[in-house]
């Protein structure tokens, strides 16, 4: 039997940590895409800020820093959400989903060490690109509120996992058209959060979708963080509804993906042909 | 004392989609179209039961082996028993435990070794060895090394240890397969055609490996293989299942005795396996010849 003692917390967070490791050396044998997603998320959010110098001269700086908070904030958003729900078609599609959850190991610590990664790696990315927009953009960030910037993206990061759990059940239960779903789905999510313009823009048929989506909020009170350096109590709501999305999100997420789990364990589905 | 593992009238059917107007197709011309828009939405299900009522207890440090033609339910009964297919009826428990209710405690108990390598390709054998040890709570160093020695006693080459596994033949990735499920020490083991595909001395060599692990400690074994040789080497006793029944269940002596013909001639393991699977080679060969 094996020294992994039922229930002890240092135990599972080091078998969570399996993940993140495992993660890593994937990246490391993957280093070409690596270079490449990254000078594409670059550029990326180089672009969108040029359209943002394009305008008129007054008020360049607020909306530069608009479009590039957009830029960033989404970078990041959606690979948390990415890597957590494609962590399940990833293993399905390896042929190796059987012996991962075939472990001793609650799919919980599973769950809890691909979001652990899905951070540590979003963060890196979006340093990157924080930095070369830093350089290329004459950006001033003397007003804003970089404390209460990472508050938001720390709070809204439970609710983007949570949906990112929600979102990987598709794989399970659906081998062939699951992980396209989650591209609409996070698409979807895209075009109703005001990434890259106000809400308000949206015609009135969408815009009830903009408040349940957390990414709104994300962006709403770190731009005011940004640019404004709105204070934490200033930003308090926004905040207070981030957390609440979390922590309504990642137990519904969780349990949405534990059905499936089911039921891809009663229909045969686990398997890689599924 | 209670069986290392029970089985009681486990079941387990899988819902199969089939496009009805690709069958029929050949057939007849007639389809209407409507038809054919109804079955490419709504694809009809046929059912295949791969398990159907089976019952067998392994007694602890029994090596229990698991016979049958392609498709007959072998890799779904050890799927079961690996917690990985939920049975639709009947129970199975290992160590007392049901695989269903107390999934994560049996999970602290087994491992299995299957016939498709399930690694992660890109990654070479330590890396994929380092990710099992700590996904099973071992000390990721202590778990390499006992791998390691594993490997060795299996004739893998040291110098293949940090290539991706890609990289690797079927054979070297089986044998990383069995090193991973070792290490863990697990008290039940579950060898889905564990050698195919290795060569006759890598073959004896994860033989000699099995029985010394089930002899030193004890390990309950069931194994599924197509080597009737290797069966009959290393079993205690033998199922044959046959479209997902067990059609006999005994040790290897005592099957061979009752499929023996009057004329005192024992059969080997091949000739029982035919015999209880109602297809003979000459039966094939006939078959042939009608064409
Ligand atoms: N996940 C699944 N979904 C649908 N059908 C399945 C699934 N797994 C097995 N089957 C079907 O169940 C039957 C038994 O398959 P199984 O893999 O258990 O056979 P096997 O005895 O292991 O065969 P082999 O000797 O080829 O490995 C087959 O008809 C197979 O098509
Ligand atoms: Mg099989």
């Amino acid at each position: 039997m094996n020294d992994m003692k039922p229930g002890s917390v240092v135990g599972y967070m080091k078998s969570g940590y399996a993940l993140v490791q495992r993660n890593y050396n994937l990246i490391k044998h993957e280093m070409g895409w690596e270079i490449v997603n990254t000078i594409y998320q670059v550029v990326n959010a180089l672009t969108i800020g040029f359209i943002g110098v394009a305008g008129p001269q007054e008020g360049l700086n607020e909306r530069v820093l608009f479009l590039v908070s957009g830029a960033l904030l989404w970078g990041f958003l959606s690979i948390l959400f990415h890597e957590v729900a494609e962590s399940v078609a990833w293993e399905r599609w390896e042929g190796t989903i059987e012996y991962s959850f075939m472990a001793p190991q609650p799919r919980g610590v599973y769950m809890f060490g691909v979001c652990m990664w899905a951070i540590a790696y979003g963060l890196v990315r979006v340093v990157i690109c924080l930095t070369a927009v830093t350089l290329a953009f004459n950006i001033s960030l003397a007003e804003a509120n970089l404390g209460g910037a990472l508050l938001t993206l720390a709070a809204s990061s439970l609710a983007f996992i949570g949906m990112g759990l929600a979102a990987a059940v598709l794989p399970l239960i659906s081998p062939e058209k699951g992980s396209q779903a989650t591209h609409i789905f996070q698409a979807v999510v895209l075009l109703v959060s005001g990434v890259y313009y106000d809400v308000a823009v949206l015609p009135a048929w969408v815009r009830p979708l903009s408040y349940i989506s957390p990414a709104t909020y994300t962006l709403r009170a770190a731009r005011a963080a940004l640019l404004e350096g709105a204070s934490v109590r200033m930003l308090l709501p926004d905040l207070l509804a981030l957390v609440l999305l979390g922590a309504i999100l990642i137990p519904v997420g969780f349990w949405i993906f534990s059905i499936g789990e089911n039921y891809a364990m009663r229909t045969g589905k686990l398997k890689r042909t599924g | 004392m209670t069986a290392a593992i029970q089985c009681y009238h486990a079941c387990k059917s899988f819902k199969e989609s089939v496009r009805k107007t690709e069958k029929a197709e050949a057939g007849s011309r007639d389809r209407r179209a409507h038809r054919r828009i109804a079955d490419f939405i709504l694809p009809s299900k046929v059912t295949v039961e791969a398990v159907k009522d089976v019952s067998f207890d392994v007694k602890r440090g029994e090596i229990f082996g698991i016979l049958g033609p392609n498709g007959s339910g072998k890799s779904t009964l050890i799927r079961m028993i690996s917690t990985l297919l939920i049975p639709d009826s009947g129970t199975v428990r290992v160590f007392g435990k049901d695989v269903v209710e107390d999934r994560l405690e049996v999970r602290r108990y087994i491992n299995r070794v299957s016939v498709e390598a399930a690694f992660f390709k890109r990654l070479s054998a330590t890396e994929n060895l380092e990710y099992a040890a700590r996904l099973y709570g071992l000390d990721p160093k202590e778990g390499l090394l006992k791998a390691k020695a594993i490997l060795a006693r299996l004739g893998f080459p040291n110098s293949k240890v940090d290539v991706s596994l890609e990289n690797l033949s079927r054979g070297m990735q089986q044998k990383v397969a069995i090193a991973r499920a070792l290490m863990t020490a697990p008290v039940a083991l579950l060898l889905d055609e564990p050698t195919t595909g290795l060569d006759p001395v890598s073959k004896r060599d994860v033989q000699d490996f099995v029985l010394d692990v089930r002899n030193t400690h004890d390990t309950t074994v069931i194994l599924t293989t197509h080597d009737m040789e290797e069966a009959d080497r290393l079993c205690d006793r033998i199922a044959v299942i046959h479209d997902g029944e067990f059609v006999a269940l005994d040790t290897p002596e005592n099957l061979k005795r009752q499929c023996a013909n009057g004329n005192g001639h024992l059969p080997n393991l091949e000739e029982v396996f035919f015999r209880l699977t109602g297809r003979s080679p000459n039966e094939w060969e006939t078959e042939g010849e009608d064409e």
